[in-house]
Formats: C-alpha cells, sequence, structure tokens
C-alpha cells in the first residue's frame, strides 16, 4: 500500500447521481487484490476531514501512444453523492488533487477452480465485483453477475461486465429494467440450476442478510465486502468493527472491517441482529 | 555552504526525544499499523494504545461520525489487554530508537496499581502515561480525571507502583484543568499531557437519533485546537512539570502554536487517521521553521510566548 498525492484524471456522472473517478495511481495495478479498497479525500478539503473509504472497480493503463504523453496507471472508482464528502468529491475535475491511501485491506478469495461462481451486486455494491469478475474469468471460470437495484439508475456498469465475459441478470425492485422484483429471487433460481456454485456479495446490508440466509440454508460458500463507516482504514482507529462469529454481550468479539475485511467469509460473521453498524456507510459506494 | 541542522531533541521527565513529536495514544494502534507507511525510528517517541490488565471488546457500533473540523468516537478502549501486549507487541519496538510510552487504564484503583507493577518490569518501556480522562466508558478514568482528590488518588498510587517517569493525561471536560494538574503534579506526576477529547454530540436528523451508539463521544481533531491551546497555556502557567500539549494538531504550524505556549512535546492524533505520514510533515516542518527563524535549539522556541 502506498500514500499518494496525486490526481484526478476524470470525473463523470454516469447515472442520475452516481459518478465515475479514474485518479492517477502509478504502481497501483500490480499490487491490488480484486476486493481491495482505497482511502480517499480531495486535498484542501475544509469542509470535510477524513478521507473516505472506495471500492477499486477497476486499474488500467493510458499507453503512451494515446496523447502523446507517457504511459499512465490509474484506478477508478464507481461513487454515489450521499453525503457531504461525495458532493464534494462530484465536483472535482480532471488535474484537481486529492490524496489516497491503498490498496488495503483483505480481498476476495477466488475460490474453487472450474466451479460456478455467481456474483451478487446490489447498487453501487457491485463496485468491487468487476476486478472480481475479471480475475475469475482470466481463470477460466464461469461467472454470472445478478445485479439489483431499486430503478434502473442504480444499475450500473453492466455492459462493461458483459464485455469482460460475465454473463449477467438484471432485476430491478420496480421493473424499470430487467427482470421486476428482488436480486435473491433471481439468486435463487440459479442455485437451483448450478448448486455446486460459489457466491460473491456486496450491497445494501438487508440484501447481504438475505443473501447470506439462501446461501446456508443450501451449504452454498458465500464471501461478502462489507461497508463501515472508517477513520483510517488501516486497523488504528477501531471504528470500523463488526461483529464476528461466537460474539455475545459478555464475550463481544468485534473484527476490523478494514483489516480483517472488507470482504469476509460470511461463515466469520455473526448474522444475529444487527450485525453491521445501522445505516452501513455514510457515503456511496464506500467500503 | 553548509547548513547547519537545527537541534530537534527534547526531554521530557527525563525521557530524551530526537523531536518532540508522537502520537497520540489510540490514534496509531500499537505502531506496527503505520510501519509500511514511514519510518517510525523517525519519531520523537511511541505512543501505545491504552492498555488495560484484562483484553478489552471495546462500545458498539457506530463508533465513529464525522463533524465540522473534527470527528466524534466511542470506540471504548478496545485493547488487548497487557498480557497479549508484553507477549505479541512489546518485542516489536527493539526494532526502533525511539523511547516508547505505554498509555494505560484501570476499572479500579487496584488495576491501575496492577498494571503500573506490571508495565515498570517492561525494559522496552521508556515511560508510561497514565489515563484518567477517557470520556466514553465509566472505567476509562474519567471520574479520576475530573476530580482532584480522586487524581491526586490514583496518581499517588500508581507512582507508588512504577519505577518509571510517569505522564498524567488530562481530560479537558472540568472547570478548570490547572487543579488537576496541580494535583497530578503534587501526587507524584513528572510530565502532564493535556489535552484528551471534549465530550460531544453529533445527531442524524433524518432517523432523530445520535449518529453514535454510545450517544456521546469524545471530539478531536483540528476543530478543539483553540481550545487546547488555551488549556495547555494555562497548565504550563500552572504547573513546574513538562507539559505535552495534544489536540487537532495536523501540520507544523499546529504544532508550533503549542511550543509556543510552553509545551515540551506534542502528541498527534485524528490527523494520523487522515494522512498517515503527516508525522514525518510536522518534523520536517519544525525543523524547516527553525531553519528559517534562525533556531538553533527548538528548546529555546518553547514557551516563547509573547503577551
Amino acid at each position: 500500500m502506498k500514500n499518494y498525492k496525486t490526481i484526478v484524471l476524470a470525473n463523470q456522472e454516469i447515472t442520475s447521481g452516481t459518478f465515475r473517478m479514474r485518479i492517477l495511481t502509478p504502481g497501483f495495478a500490480g499490487t491490488v487484490t480484486p476486493g481491495q479498497f482505497v482511502m480517499l479525500r480531495p486535498a484542501l478539503a475544509l469542509p470535510t476531514l477524513l478521507r473516505r473509504p472506495f471500492g477499486i472497480f477497476r486499474v488500467g493503463c493510458l499507453p503512451a501512444e494515446c496523447d502523446g504523453l507517457p504511459a499512465r496507471e490509474y484506478l477508478e472508482i464507481l461513487y454515489k453523492v450521499v453525503g457531504e464528502g461525495t458532493r464534494i468529491l462530484s465536483e472535482l475535475h480532471q488535474g484537481d488533487r486529492v490524496e489516497l491511501l491503498g490498496p488495503l485491506g483483505k480481498g476476495f478469495d477466488l475460490g474453487v477452480p472450474g466451479r460456478e461462481k455467481i456474483l451478487v451486486g446490489g447498487g453501487i455494491g457491485l463496485v468491487p465485483l468487476f476486478m472480481l469478475g475479471e480475475a475469475l474469468i482470466s481463470r477460466g471460470d464461469r461467472v454470472r453477475l445478478l445485479m439489483g437495484g431499486r430503478g434502473r439508475d442504480d444499475i450500473l456498469a453492466v455492459t462493461e461486465f458483459e464485455r469482460s465475459g460475465v454473463e449477467t441478470y438484471v432485476s430491478t425492485d420496480d421493473g424499470t429494467l430487467g427482470e421486476e422484483g428482488f436480486v435473491t429471487r433471481v439468486l435463487e433460481r440459479k442455485l437451483g440450476k448450478y448448486p455446486e456454485a460459489e457466491v460473491f456479495a456486496c450491497g445494501p446490508m438487508p440484501m447481504l442478510s438475505a443473501v447470506e440466509k439462501i446461501c446456508r440454508g443450501r451449504g452454498v460458500p458465500l464471501q461478502v465486502s462489507l461497508e463501515a463507516h472508517m477513520a483510517c482504514g488501516v486497523g488504528a482507529c477501531l471504528g470500523c468493527v463488526v461483529k464476528g462469529v461466537g460474539h455475545s454481550e459478555t464475550r463481544p468479539r468485534y473484527l476490523c472491517t478494514c483489516k480483517a475485511g472488507p470482504v469476509f467469509d460470511s461463515s466469520d460473521l455473526d448474522w444475529g441482529k444487527a450485525a453491521v453498524s445501522k445505516g452501513s456507510c455514510a457515503e456511496g459506494g464506500c467500503k | 555552504m553548509n547548513v547547519v541542522r537545527p537541534s530537534l531533541a527534547v526531554e521530557i521527565a527525563g525521557i530524551r526525544m530526537k523531536n518532540p513529536v508522537m502520537p497520540a495514544s489510540g490514534t496509531f494502534g500499537y505502531g506496527e499499523e503505520y510501519a509500511p507507511y514511514f519510518d517510525l525510528g523517525r519519531l520523537g517517541a511511541i505512543v501505545t494504545k491504552g492498555l488495560s490488565l484484562n483484553p478489552k471488546a471495546g462500545n458498539p457500533t457506530p463508533r465513529i461520525a464525522e463533524t465540522t473540523s473534527g470527528m466524534l468516537n466511542a470506540i471504548g478502549l478496545q485493547n488487548v489487554g497487557i498480557e497479549a501486549f508484553l507477549a505479541d507487541k512489546v518485542a516489536y519496538y527493539q526494532n526502533f530508537d525511539v523511547p516508547v510510552i505505554a498509555n494505560f487504564f484501570g476499572n479500579t484503583l487496584e488495576e491501575y496499581g496492577e498494571v503500573a507493577r506490571r508495565l515498570s518490569d517492561i525494559p522496552e518501556i521508556s515511560a508510561v502515561e497514565l489515563n484518567i480522562s477517557c470520556p466514553n466508558v465509566k472505567q476509562g478514568g474519567i471520574v479520576f480525571g475530573t476530580d482532584p482528590r480522586a487524581a491526586a488518588q490514583v496518581v499517588a498510587l500508581v507512582r507508588k507502583s512504577l519505577n518509571k517517569p510517569l505522564i498524567v493525561k488530562l481530560t479537558p471536560n472540568v472547570t478548570d484543568i490547572t487543579v488537576i494538574a496541580r494535583a497530578a503534579e503534587e501526587a507524584g506526576a513528572d510530565a502532564i499531557s493535556c489535552i484528551n477529547t471534549l465530550t460531544g454530540m453529533a445527531i442524524d436528523v433524518r432517523t432523530r437519533r445520535p449518529k453514535i451508539a454510545n450517544r456521546t463521544g469524545g471530539l478531536s481533531g483540528p476543530a478543539i485546537r483553540p481550545v487546547a491551546v488555551r488549556m495547555v497555556h494555562q497548565v504550563v502557567q500552572a504547573v513546574k512539570i513538562p507539559v505535552i500539549g495534544i489536540g487537532g494538531i495536523t501540520c507544523a504550524r499546529d504544532a508550533l502554536e503549542f511550543l509556543i505556549v510552553g509545551a515540551r512535546a506534542v502528541q498527534v492524533g485524528t490527523a494520523n487517521f487522515i494522512d498517515p505520514g503527516v508525522m514525518p510533515d510536522i518534523i520536517d516542518g519544525l525543523e524547516a521553521f527553525c531553519l528559517e527563524e534562525g533556531i538553533a535549539d527548538i528548546n529555546d522556541l518553547i514557551g516563547s510566548l509573547q503577551l
């Protein structure tokens, strides 16, 4: 991991209230595992103080011949404008300075080679699944993305998943895009067809709880990427803890989302009432 | 032309430090969390997360919330406990030529004494910082930190149990901090750290609920710096022992304010969360300031306030 003082290469609104930011990060791509995250803030951000955690959507490199400049490595995040921090980020332009720490945390375990892989993304929660999909496809696994959202504006980057070789299935609560209904219904159907699959999920807590229940009931391995309020991202502030399996009032067992996660094997977590911070996340797209 | 580098070395209660910059307890883990970002050997001292006799799980979540130029936290002194600290953490400090200050607290007077005794035997620990000021748990010492008689009692007990320099960390959540500072000095403190966080509260206006589960938390960050500078200034006038200034330091200029009012060293807290490389930047900034101002020894700057 590295502490970058770097610049924004691009920052565009892709659907209403959701942005894609490309950030210059030399040397970053070779160090990142799918599912890891970064801590980011604009330089000189006066109204906000702390960096915000964001899942890494993808990494890439602008080739040298592109515009006469040398080759430039970058990473991309997708984020929803929710609070003050993401609002300020959304107003940044090409060339604006940002401070970025990463890659941080524990990413996904790619699971058993050759087994069916099902990715479940809820809204902005699909962010860490793209690099995972790429890694699994390049290994030769068959990958399906079940993408859910409240409406069509919540459905992101589906074309990019398809281009990388992932089969995609879209569902929206209001039926404005894809199948009408919860993504968990699609998951149940797919698991009926591919009972040997491994599942990887990221999204709002109610969705993750429902996915966990379905997978547990069928004995399907599940990894989840969690979101939490974070101050430091490196395990020092202990602000982002979640309840681990075996947690009780008398014998508390807290795990740092930033260090032990953000990706957890679902069997390591306590899925009882309010396992994770209520509201889960202050800003869109963050870990 | 050769430029003579100014001396940044300071001494607090017999602890020699190559510069006056160290982390504030609870914002730097046990040190190893930040080792990937800079050479910990550059610090004036390392200050550990607060230790207790038994491991402590901490408070329910959410534990943190950002506020205007600050943050609220109610971590609840989560820590591995003294046994695990001695078994797993202490040896790591041998890798660095830096004094280590162990911050600690107890649930009871007896526990304070017991942890002090255990820390006395550890050669890697140069000094201890006695926390009588955590606002987030009833047993975090705040009871001792807000009453001069109780403060004197716990400081005297720890002083008897301990064979190392004793720094006492004070809470700002009192009417007159100088009363507590003097009580700690008279009871045997070798130095004072001030301030800990200010008790605060933040509300989610949509849910009408407090933003952190503990309802109230400790406010830190730049928002509290003027309060901290004022309190350090007051305490420096009130006691003869050295004072370590803490509160919202994010850059060398902030640290200089504390040194100028008389703090012998500073601790950097919340800023570590914002930028893990902030402490080396502050050390470089102090050196640059001394060069610009023609100050050969940073001790000449300490307490140079003009009124």
